[in-house]
């Protein structure tokens, strides 16, 4: 199979480059001549390897194009497997930090492993850009020294809560998402910009982690006009076969991960007409997501995602601060706050730049599953722009809530 | 007999000296790593090894004494209140697991304590007020002993160190005590021990709380170095991982869980940074560990020594009692 | 009325579904008395293999049928491959067989991440059965009614297999009583692997029939084993009634637990394990206490 061929060159050389790196003499960085390492922190084992892979082939598809530099200072590439759990991305946060002395580190995958290294990775002064949508990493507790060029769990729902009101003209919906702090910020955010037009969330249900099926949550839906899901990984694919087996026939709106493009390849029929509001999205008609989805297709052959494409734009991200930091990145604090006034007006999602807590601001694209040519694709319907972790309310007012939770926003009775 | 003294003197120098030879800050803090789990694992030899009763909850057991930190110190209490409160609870906590699980045996105390393992689990995810859910708790600072600051890596080192020699003299003592024996029969013959007037159960219970502190013991002390606890701690796959250290290492010996420690470890943090693959090579090493040494490396590596040292070819010598 | 009419339906469609899970599992550890702890790759090996062979990634997309026998026939070759090379060298010897049955479990996790990838795979419902069966206003999908009848018709063979052929009068008094079984000629452990591949090649097919409802994805063997351990506790190991009820019995707890006690959704199935065990260790239908 073409792909196995691919991926194990991908692995080699990734092995080679780790190999590589693992028996350098630590030298002191004399400026520009030494390399610029960048260090990343992602799952390849395990059931959060779906993310993770799609995550280093995102930044290798970036170096690759940019002939693993940066400007004018070469890249050195080190990719670490946390395992998926907090004590393995400590030890591996340490690794490279430690051993291998990198410069910016990107990742991790999983919130949980974002908490469990944020106080270690502002210790230790080093830039750090995640896709992990932990809220208050950049809300009530933010990290100097972190970045998120994708979104928070909710900023993303603020507009599909917002489409679904006015444009779906919804009024009762039913969420359901998994137990955990993700599905939490997803849900609540949606239920808040969603009640605040008009809209009512009439149940919320929650799904453990482990859930082979869903059914008993599934018959739980009904006296509404609308879904609201927010499941990860390969859960959604799971979920829209079992909730379409029920028969029902309510319209289905997701987040980020929800409606995937790198999963569109493994949905069936039953996810046509799911509308998703995601950063990123395939058929954006930018010259840098073609060539993105173009070199992705070529070496992966595969569709890019949300996953993917978060960690190329990061990659981006960090080669433009280093480019106006005129190459050097040893002040890690006036490094950091490059990285923050990076602006960026052609990346595979559109225009990007940071607010003062280090979160994007962006475009957010509403999407639509249809069939084309056979295949199940995402259409984009709408784009938000300028959205920002706070959607249209004060910041000041916003951080005074407390953090969305199961049980916060409260279901109005 | 001398030679074992030697190679522990030696083993006990090279441990004593790692900030000295080790290539970097980095590798002292896997060495502290392996010594903690080190710790837990010979926790779980207590039961597993020298009371033939397999546990496969016993990270549940760890996670408390994880939590019980965390929220001590969250709480505003200082690190020798927390440190306490966390032995306490963890011992608590394994009285009650004794008492709920003891009642069986073989494939039916696996399952009540995988069972336990689980709801403790599930108790960590959704008891957030307490455990902060999959948000886990942030640890802050470590503690201070007489002004010996245990944030910097060398000296957190020194004092994992310390805890372990402590438990593994602990264990060595446990071993040749007549406690220590009666368990021991308790796991070979437990109706010949009940008919000689051997209180089974009670034994067991005592073993099993003293399972309960080492493991607490290891818990603080993971809790310290990661300065982080969340749910996953929990996980069946946390307690797979350390009865496959005792196992691997050898069930029932001294030296067993600490070798198997040191090699899960050792795979899941180094070599795992130069083979992608590292999941398949562990699991790989396991079966190759069953196929050439069942009885566990320490034991296996001891008998191949013996096999290879004997000049005559004559027969292999029966194969060693006691250690199953 | 009909929302505890639909989880009623469903928990005896997914009782069906865990009984193809569990019964390989008790099986073995009934027979063998060995915790196959491999049980979940097995099943989602054979996931895997019979969704590559019907979503045609390797040549041409097959039956469905055709791929599950051929995917269990694959799970089953494993299975005694196992058996012999490996488990064979460690009667009696528990830590062992948790052991390297475990070890299996991560080689197999991680070769299938290596040669299906991170992503999920869909398994297309077989043709004819994508339907769904309307009872006024509920909707019951027609592939779950299908399981049911699967998980019968295999229970069936299986008791017939046991109770009704030399085989089985073989596999039963092996069962009893090893030696005595030796004595009278029987090859133990011939039929040990017979056994062992039989369980394993059980685990491969629910691997695939459950591959409409569940999909195909890296984990799935980590969700599995707990569910095949609390049917088998439940129902008690080496008694196929008990299984089959042990399994019907999990299917109402998983359902009902979930959906009218939300808030203890993580113990719904741990915690009336817990107490089975504590009031009965044999479980409900086991012969033997363990």
């Amino acid at each position: 199979m073409a792909r196995k061929i691919s991926r194990r060159t991908m692995m080699a050389g990734t092995a080679a480059g780790v190999a590589a790196a693992a028996f350098r003499f630590p030298t002191p960085a004399i400026a520009q001549a030494a390399p610029f390492k960048l260090g990343l922190l992602t799952v390849k084992t395990g059931p959060l390897a779906q993310g993770g892979i799609q995550m280093e082939q995102g930044v290798v598809t970036y170096l690759k194009e940019k002939g693993n530099k940066f400007g004018d200072r070469k890249v050195e590439f080190i990719s670490a497997d946390t395992g998926g759990n907090p004590a393995g991305t400590k030890t591996k946060v340490q690794e490279l930090v430690e051993r291998d002395k990198v410069d910016t580190i990107l990742g991790p995958l999983a919130a949980f492993e974002l908490l469990a290294i944020t106080d270690y990775v502002a210790q230790h002064k080093t830039p750090m850009l995640s896709l992990a949508g932990a809220e208050d990493m950049t809300q009530r507790k933010p990290n100097p020294y972190f970045l998120r060029p994708s979104a928070t769990s909710s900023q993303a729902m603020h507009p599909m809560a917002d489409f679904a009101a006015k444009e779906l003209k919804l009024k009762k919906v039913v969420t359901i998402s998994e137990d955990f702090a993700f599905g939490y910020e997803q849900m609540g955010g949606f239920q808040q910009v969603f009640e605040d037009n008009g809209g009512r969330i009439v149940n919320k249900l929650w799904p453990p982690l482990v859930t082979p099926d869903y059914t008993p949550y599934i018959a739980q839906i009904s006296d509404c006009d609308g879904v609201c899901q927010g499941f990860a990984g390969s859960n959604p694919l799971r979920f829209m076969k079992q909730y379409a087996a029920a028969g029902l026939k309510y319209p289905v709106v997701t987040g980020e991960t929800g409606g995937d493009d790198a999963l569109m390849t493994a949905f069936g029929d039953e996810a046509l007409g799911m509308y998703s509001c995601c950063p990123y999205t395939l058929d954006l008609d930018t010259d840098s997501n073609k060539r993105f989805v173009a070199a992705m297709q070529k070496e992966y052959k595969t569709d890019p995602g949300f996953y993917a494409a978060g960690l190329y734009v990061a990659a981006a991200v960090v080669d433009a601060g280093l480019q106006k930091a005129g190459g050097k990145a040893d002040d890690k604090e006036a490094f950091v706050k490059t990285l923050r006034s990076v602006d960026l007006k052609d990346t595979p999602r559109g225009p990007i730049k940071f607010d003062h807590l280090g979160n994007v601001i962006g475009d957010f694209f509403v999407r639509r599953v249809e069939k084309v040519n056979g295949k199940l694709v995402n259409k984009t319907v709408k784009t938000y722009h300028n959205v920002s972790q706070f959607w249209t309310y004060d910041e000041k007012k916003y951080l005074a809530n407390p953090v969305y939770s199961r049980n916060y926003p409260p279901l109005k009775s | 007999m001398n030679a074992r003294i030697i190679s522990l003197v030696i083993a006990f120098l090279l441990l004593a000296t790692v900030p000295l030879w080790a290539p970097g800050v980095y590798y002292v803090n896997v060495a502290s790593q392996v010594l903690i789990y080190a710790v837990f694992a010979l926790g779980l030899n207590i039961l597993a090894g020298y009371g033939g009763l397999v546990s496969l909850g016993h990270a549940g057991l760890f996670g408390i004494s994880c939590y019980a930190t965390g929220y001590l110190l969250q709480a505003g209490f200082g690190h020798s209140f927390a440190i306490i409160g966390a032995l306490v609870t963890g011992v608590a906590a394994t009285a009650v697991f004794a008492v709920l699980s003891l009642r069986s045996t073989g494939i039916g105390f696996i399952m009540i304590t995988l069972a336990l393992g689980q709801i403790l689990w599930g108790l960590a995810y959704r008891w957030i007020s307490l455990t902060g859910g999959d948000n886990g708790i942030n640890v802050k600072g470590r503690p201070e002993p007489f002004g010996y600051s245990l944030a910097d890596v060398n000296h957190f080192y020194f004092a994992t160190l310390v805890v372990f020699l402590i438990a593994i003299a602990m264990v060595a003592i446990f071993a040749r005590s007549p406690l220590g024996a009666a368990l021991m029969g308790t796991r070979d013959q437990p109706r010949r021990m009940n008919a000689l007037g051997y209180h089974v159960l009670a034994i067991r219970f005592w073993a099993c709380l003293f399972s309960g502190l080492l493991t607490a013991c290891a818990g603080i002390l993971f809790v310290y170095y990661t300065q982080f606890i969340s749910p996953q701690t929990l996980s069946l796959t946390s307690s797979a991982e350390v009865l496959l250290m005792v196992i691997s290492g050898g069930a029932g010996t001294l030296l067993g869980p600490v070798v198997g420690a040191a090699l899960v470890v050792i795979v899941k943090t180094v070599v795992s940074g130069f083979i992608e693959r590292w999941n398949f090579l562990l699991g790989a090493i396991f079966v190759a560990i069953v196929i050439l040494m069942p009885e566990g490396l320490v034991p296996g590596s001891a008998r191949l020594w013996r096999l290879a040292t004997r000049r005559r070819a004559q027969k292999p010598a029966a194969a060693p009692e006691a250690k199953p | 009325m009909s929302f505890y009419l639909v989880l009623t339906v469903n928990s005896i469609t997914f009782g069906g579904l865990l009984f193809l899970l569990s019964a390989g599992f008790s099986l073995i550890f009934g027979l063998m008395r060995i915790p196959n702890l491999t049980h979940g790759s097995l099943f989602m090996i054979g996931a895997y293999v019979g969704a590559s062979l019907v979503v045609g990634l390797v040549g041409a997309k097959l039956n469905f049928w055709l791929a599950a026998l051929l995917a269990t026939a694959v799970v089953a070759f494993v299975g005694a491959l196992v058996e012999r090379l490996l488990l064979r060298r460690l009667p009696g010897n528990e830590m062992a067989q948790v052991l390297v049955t475990l070890g299996l479990s991560f080689m197999a996790a991680d070769f299938c991440l290596m040669v299906w990838g991170g992503d999920p795979l869909s398994v297309p419902t077989p043709a004819g059965l994508g339907g769904f069966v309307r009872l006024g206003v509920m909707v019951f999908p027609l592939y779950r009614l299908a399981i049911i009848a699967i998980a019968v018709a295999i229970a069936v063979a299986l008791w017939l297999l046991l109770d009704r052929t030399r085989i089985g009068a073989m596999i039963r008094a092996g069962v009893d009583d090893p030696d005595m079984a030796r004595v009278v000629g029987i090859r133990v452990s011939q039929l040990f692997t017979l056994v062992f591949a039989l369980g394993a090649g059980l685990a491969g097919f629910a691997g695939i029939i459950g591959g409409p409802i569940l999909s195909v994805y890296p984990g799935l063997d980590q969700d599995m084993l707990p569910l095949a351990l609390v049917v088998v506790i439940l129902g008690g190991s080496g008694s196929l009634l008990g299984s089959f009820v042990g399994s019907l019995i999990v299917g109402f707890i998983y359902n009902f637990g979930q959906a009218l006690l939300p808030e203890l959704a993580y113990f719904v199935l741990f915690l009336p394990m817990l107490l089975v065990l504590l009031m009965r260790p044999q479980g409900l239908f086991g012969r033997h206490v363990p």
